[in-house]
């Protein structure tokens, strides 16, 4: 064969005009390393996707069972809560003393007052048996706090006495069917006179709604009494003043703002009952996981490629490049696990929607998962870049 | 004067000048020294050899000469840079800058097609290029190589796979080509004509072609044989002129 070559020409000089860029190979390394074991990829894809579905269904859980603590007091509109002294949620009722709407509005900075009444009651079925219901009075006509979602009746046909308006997700536990349906509260009937959808409690208690007068007389309360008083500020009122005044006031009961009565909802029944705990657990657990499969098939993948990457170093690739090679790749898995990890939770956030598991995916969370994954991928890369950082590049001399 | 001084042709530059060079590895009983004191200088325009049985230490030499290991004592200047005191990146950067190395299993990137592996070559080097496809295929096509240029290693014969090497090697213009064992993976016919491949390629004024090799068909295209023995080197000539008397009397005095 006979050497047919012009070396300098081509190598040396540029043909034809142009502005010299440099060439950026290492991303189709990463690829073509990624790529070339298709079980290896499976792997680490399975991997990923596996916690990525784990974290974004405890992440989901926890965000749905905070908005589904929280869904009462952000129906609400007030700027201040006055609650009975040590309430703990707005799940956790009792009664207040009595006469605070007229101390409240007496107070200089307040617009108006509105009253609640929560309490605990029982629920007979129609078809006997009793359960426990979250018994919600309030003005519902004029009030903020209302049956929402409404999908059979309406909020005006509550006017009628004795009427209350139940979710159809507890039909089941509630033994009704729907619209016109009677049942008995505390030995009282009431007949149902709309329908909601979609207003699950936390505590799995079916919240009831009714009106504020129709309320006391189930939960058994005087005319003047209440579980919370919301109170609404004036425009120009300042906020921490009025709270100290009605503090002041209203001895033996609290005021809060309206965002700490919600953070304080949903810390008892995260935290305080560890439910919260168990979500972020089993969220962490998914982490961690995902963490090691990539780390073990990426550091797999790189022993793999152990020859090349010493070949890379000899050819005079720096450290960050082969750095950059592995961290492209650990990246591009991160991509894909997150891609197949997302479809596969929101295929399974649809499947639940519509049983008692509230699982959310709010952008915010798409976001963090995405940063979750992309952080777990590149923790994972870490050892492999650990492997490399020892390679010889002599070792790819003969011997 | 040594033969090196006294048979290079006038024009010819000094590419890699290697001084003293020990290479020890361990310490007390387990102390291995394949390198005793070697001298050794790459002129431009040149084709050397460097042969010698197994053990003599042509590989521990070759590293050192491509900035891979550090000498224990010695000085390596490459392209004029001084090799002294650098650190791993250091000596990768001047590896990157100066030195292309061919490789005796060719170590092309399997999952890259020949442009691909030649386009790695450059990326590493952060040459900058207007069209780094077309330069890519133009180092293959200088090499005999245009039309195997979308193979993937796998489809090419070990001729062409060194071949591929070679303008890997030859990517960015480094001074100094360092080949090791390139024919020992291939048949005479292939073997020829790597060889006539890289006396081509040590054609180039600004260049310097080493190659460490056991392969005695590989003595016609050399400029210049150095030979080495249980780390010295031990002889130098020119094919075609008579041989000469070791230049490294100092390798031998440390004996």
């Amino acid at each position: 064969m006979q050497a047919n070559i012009n070396t300098t020409a081509p190598l040396g000089a540029e043909a034809g005009g142009g502005t010299p860029k440099t060439v950026k190979m290492a991303g189709k390394l990463a690829y073509r390393n990624l790529f070339h074991d298709r079980l290896s990829l499976t792997v680490t894809l399975i991997g990923i996707v596996f916690s990525v579905v784990l974290v974004a269904v405890q992440c989901g859980l926890y965000i749905g069972s905070e908005q589904m603590i929280a869904a009462m007091v952000d129906k609400s509109e007030g700027d201040l809560w006055v609650v009975p002294l040590g309430t703990k949620s707005f799940d956790d009722p009792s009664l207040l003393m009595g006469h605070e709407k007229y101390a409240v509005l007496s107070t200089p900075g307040v617009d108006s007052a509105e009253e609640l009444v929560v309490g605990f009651a029982a629920w007979r079925k129609p078809k006997g048996g009793t359960t426990a219901v979250l018994l919600v009075g309030s003005d519902h006509l004029r009030g903020s706090l209302k049956p929402y979602n409404i999908v059979d009746g309406s909020i005006n046909d509550l006017r009628q006495p004795f009427t209350v308006a139940v979710d159809d997700t507890y039909f089941d536990d509630l033994g009704v069917t729907g619209l016109g349906d009677a049942a008995e509260i505390n030995n009282t009937r009431v007949t149902i006179a709309a329908v909601t959808h979609g207003i699950r409690s936390f505590t799995t208690l079916p919240y009831v709604f009714t009106s504020l007068p129709r309320a006391r007389i189930l939960v058994d309360a005087s005319a003047n009494q209440a579980s919370y008083t919301l109170v609404r500020l004036a425009p120009d009122a300042n906020a921490e003043k009025v709270r100290a005044d009605l503090s002041a006031r209203l001895k033996d009961r609290e005021v809060m703002e309206q965002a700490e009565f919600r953070k304080r909802s949903v810390d008892y029944w995260l935290f305080q009952t560890g439910a919260g705990g168990a979500l972020i657990a089993g969220a962490t657990l998914g982490l961690i996981v995902g963490i090691v499969i990539v780390a073990q098939t990426l550091y797999s993948s790189t022993k793999d490629h152990l020859n090349e990457f010493a070949t890379l170093r000899a050819l005079g690739a720096s450290a960050s490049y082969v750095y950059k090679v592995i961290l492209i790749q650990a990246l591009l898995s991160a991509v894909l696990g997150y891609g197949v990890g997302m479809i596969l939770s929101l295929l399974i956030i649809w499947a639940t929607k519509e049983t008692t598991l509230t699982i959310v995916m709010t952008p915010g969370l798409a976001v963090l998962l995405f940063v979750l994954t992309i952080a777990m991928c590149t923790i994972a890369a870490i050892s492999a870049i650990f492997k490399v950082t020892r390679i010889d590049p002599a070792g790819v001399f003969s011997r | 004067m040594s033969l090196n001084e006294e048979t290079t042709r006038p024009e010819s530059k000094v590419l890699l000048e290697a001084k003293g060079i020990v290479k020890v590895f361990g310490s007390g009983a387990g102390e291995v020294k394949p390198l005793k004191g070697i001298d050794l200088k790459l002129r431009s325009g040149e084709l050397t050899l460097l042969m010698g049985p197994s053990g003599s230490g042509k590989t521990t030499l070759l590293s050192i000469l491509g900035c891979i290991l550090t000498p224990t004592e010695g000085n390596l200047d490459v392209a004029g840079n001084s090799t002294e005191g650098l650190d791993a990146e250091g000596l990768a950067d001047v590896r990157r800058k100066h030195v292309g190395f061919v490789f005796q299993g060719y170590n092309l990137f399997p999952t890259m097609t020949a442009t691909e592996n030649v386009m790695l070559a450059l990326d590493v080097r952060s040459a900058l290029v207007v069209d780094p496809p077309a330069h890519a295929v133009g180092a293959l096509d200088a090499v005999g190589l245009a039309h195997r240029a979308k193979a993937f290693p796998s489809k090419l014969s070990g001729g062409e796979k060194q071949r591929v090497a070679i303008a890997r090697a030859l990517a960015g213009s480094p001074s100094v080509i360092l080949a090791d064992e390139p024919t020992a993976a291939l048949d005479s016919e292939n073997g020829k004509a790597v060889m006539a491949l890289l006396s081509e390629v040590a054609k180039d004024p600004n260049r310097a072609v080493l190659a460490v090799t056991h392969d005695h068909r590989t003595i016609p295209y050399a400029d210049r044989i150095i030979r080495i023995e249980d780390g010295c080197i031990v002889g130098e000539e020119r094919p075609g002129e008579k041989p000469a008397q070791a230049t490294n009397t100092h390798a031998t005095d440390k004996d």
